[in-house]
């Protein structure tokens, strides 16, 4: 069965834990939002386009990033939060060139739609901007083939999900998800890799998205 | 009494597998907690539910109070009035008892943490007794708009913390230290929080002689005028009009708070001998707290500030509608027409309870999201790793952090 053949490497789980640190900064109209959004910490940007996905689990559709909840919410720019909540997170393989389409994006809005910038949330909706500390530890939880690796993920935390498939990608630069990583490199199966690697994982709640490695991973191992 | 085990069932497995795995990284480092009072108020219930439970996962945890009188508290209490905004004379005698009592409590308070976790501004004073250990001061209350005068007193001593924390994105002011996002949190094996048998709610019911043959509505909080508890009755009153419902005001009263019996009164006379609102100074018992949160159709928490607003968790979690001020952490909690209903009057909060009383399946459907939302976000279990993950960042600098 390929569920249980065995891994060249195991897959040990880690688990990503963060803090979320203020940094003081606030803009109260679009263009101080596009001031600091151009020079915070790559740490601020990370934040506030990947907090939803971790604190609002069950609360979907959610916007995908705080910049566009807030100028719709806050400034009423419905059509600019639309882009932003639009731009394809899963295209970007670093923070920076996120950001930069980010800034792209609130300055061609911003060209065409000069009023905009009169606009000023109202005394204490201004957006604050956060970073995200994250600290990385190993878990007690390691797969030695892909049955072992689907009661896993059945389990383990959504913590865990969330580094291996978004935090690794994304934050640490790998090229793709540590989960369709191993399953090409240590399992052999690279089918089964690019249908996990394929899925938009910004488009599903975070449980969800384990429903869906754990439907598609576990077809496998039953055949 | 503490048990980690029992979160498991609530939390599942995983989490606290996770809590573990922090706690061995603090084997070796004692965290000292010191606040003003060992009941009464929110950070005193947070913290007895927290040390036991740190205690048990491995973290050497103790807790301190310090001592304080009358006049201590009085000043104490203005400046808390004078850091959320309100208006306060302070004067210079104020700050020179507050240095008095807090040089008493320098002297007399064993301070032998490896980190010291001070909570509030009443003890922020024994930073003096700074040693090569690390320093956090945990501000619990809404300091987004303070007086210059207090805060100005207050920072200096602020400055000399390796961190702070504070509840809200909004109270972050600009300091030369790290400032962290932690909110608080409620516990849900806690006698406020735990499920109860409808024997007991309705022994309590009938212990305050409240009938249960009209809709409830409640606020639960200390009589504090930051907690508007007469505007509760104003917006109560509108909403007699249209529905006959009943009103409870009850909470109780703090050792650091000496200006509830003042708020209490004006409370009892806004009521106008109303049969239909009871007022209820309630002894230090979570399980009537509990009781009558449950049998409550809506929950209200108008504050005017709020540091947290741990009662609008506390309804959350038992699945109830709330209205809530926008202010402070509420809006944290409450995502406005998904997990409750944000409100910003008198006015706006009879709104909000008329559409919960005339929409029972659209007020149960908010309170299921809501207690949704207080499970992954603000039960102990999550407070007890954020806790930890500041202990360690004291001892790291960087954005990410291996462990």
């Amino acid at each position: 069965m390929p569920g249980l053949i065995k891994a060249i490497e195991p897959f040990r789980f880690y688990t990503r834990l963060h803090l979320s640190e203020l940094t003081g900064l606030r803009a109260s109209n679009l263009s101080q939002l596009l001031s600091i959004v151009k020079q915070a910490p790559g740490s601020c940007i990370y934040h506030h386009t990947h907090r939803f996905l971790q604190q609002h689990q069950y609360l979907s559709p959610e916007p995908p990033n705080d910049f566009a909840y807030w100028v719709s919410k806050v400034l009423g720019e419905d059509e600019l939060g639309e882009m932003l909540a639009s731009i394809d997170t899963i295209q970007f393989s670093t923070v920076r060139r996120l950001r930069d389409k980010i800034i792209a994006t609130i300055e061609d809005y911003l060209k065409n739609n000069i009023s905009a910038k009169l606009k000023f949330a109202g005394n204490g909706e201004e957006f604050h901007f956060i970073k995200s500390v994250s600290f990385v530890l190993p878990t007690n939880y390691i797969a030695y083939d892909l049955k072992e690796f689907v009661d896993i993920v059945k389990n383990i935390t959504i913590d865990s999900i969330y580094f291996h498939i978004f935090e690794s990608r994304l934050r640490l630069e790998k090229k793709t998800n540590d989960f369709s990583n191993w399953i090409e490199t240590s399992i052999g199966d690279k089918e089964l890799s690019d249908k996990i690697s394929r899925l938009d994982p910004y488009t599903h709640t975070l449980e969800d998205l384990r429903k869906t490695i754990i439907k598609i991973a576990g077809k496998r191992v039953s055949l | 009494m503490a048990d980690i085990e029992k979160y498991i069932p609530t939390v599942g497995q995983p989490i606290i597998d996770d809590l573990k795995l922090l706690a061995e990284k603090l084997k070796g480092k004692t965290v000292q907690h010191i606040n003003s009072t060992a009941v009464g108020g929110g950070v005193a219930e947070i913290l007895n539910r927290m040390v036991p439970l740190l205690k048990e996962l491995g973290v050497d945890t103790k807790w301190d109070v310090i001592k304080g009188g009358e006049q201590f508290f009085e000043v104490t209490k203005k400046f808390h009035n004078a850091l959320h905004g309100r208006p306060e004379e302070i004067t210079q005698r104020d700050f020179d008892i507050f240095l008095e009592t807090s040089q008493n409590n320098i002297e007399a308070l064993d301070v032998c943490g490896d980190i010291v976790f001070v909570h509030d501004p009443q003890p922020i004073a024994l930073i003096k007794k700074r040693s090569g250990n690390k320093w956090i001061w945990r501000c619990h209350i809404d300091v987004s708009n303070p007086n210059q005068r207090v805060w100005g007193f207050l920072e200096n001593f602020i400055a000399n913390y390796d961190s702070a924390v504070f509840s809200a994105p909004g109270f972050s002011q600009k300091l030369p230290i790290r400032q962290f996002l932690i909110s608080p949190s409620i516990d849900p094996l806690s006698d406020k929080n735990r499920e109860l048998p409808q024997g007991i709610i309705d022994s309590v019911l009938k212990k305050y002689n409240i009938k249960k043959d009209k809709p409830i509505i409640t606020q639960i909080s200390r009589f504090d005028r930051l907690k508007d508890p007469v505007g509760v009755i104003e917006a109560y009153k509108q909403v007699k009009k249209y529905f006959d419902c009943q009103l409870i005001l009850a909470g109780g009263s703090a050792a650091d708070d000496p200006e509830s019996a003042e708020v209490l009164e004006e409370v009892e006379a806004r009521s106008e001998r109303d049969k239909d609102i009871h007022v209820l100074l309630l002894p230090q018992d979570d399980i009537v707290v509990n009781a009558l949160q449950r049998a409550s159709d809506v929950i209200v928490q108008k504050s005017l500030k709020e540091g947290f607003g741990l009662t609008v968790a506390e309804a959350l979690w038992k699945s109830k509608p709330v209205v809530a001020s926008n202010v402070g952490g509420i809006p944290l909690q409450i995502k406005h027409k998904y997990s409750g209903l944000l409100c910003h009057s008198i006015d706006g909060a009879s709104f909000a309870i008329k559409q919960f009383l005339a929409n029972p399946e659209y007020a149960k459907k908010l309170g299921q999201n809501g207690r949704e939302h207080i499970r992954n976000n603000f039960l102990i279990t999550r407070h007890i790793r954020e806790y930890m993950l500041l202990f360690l960042s004291l001892y790291h600098k960087e954005d990410i952090v291996y462990l």
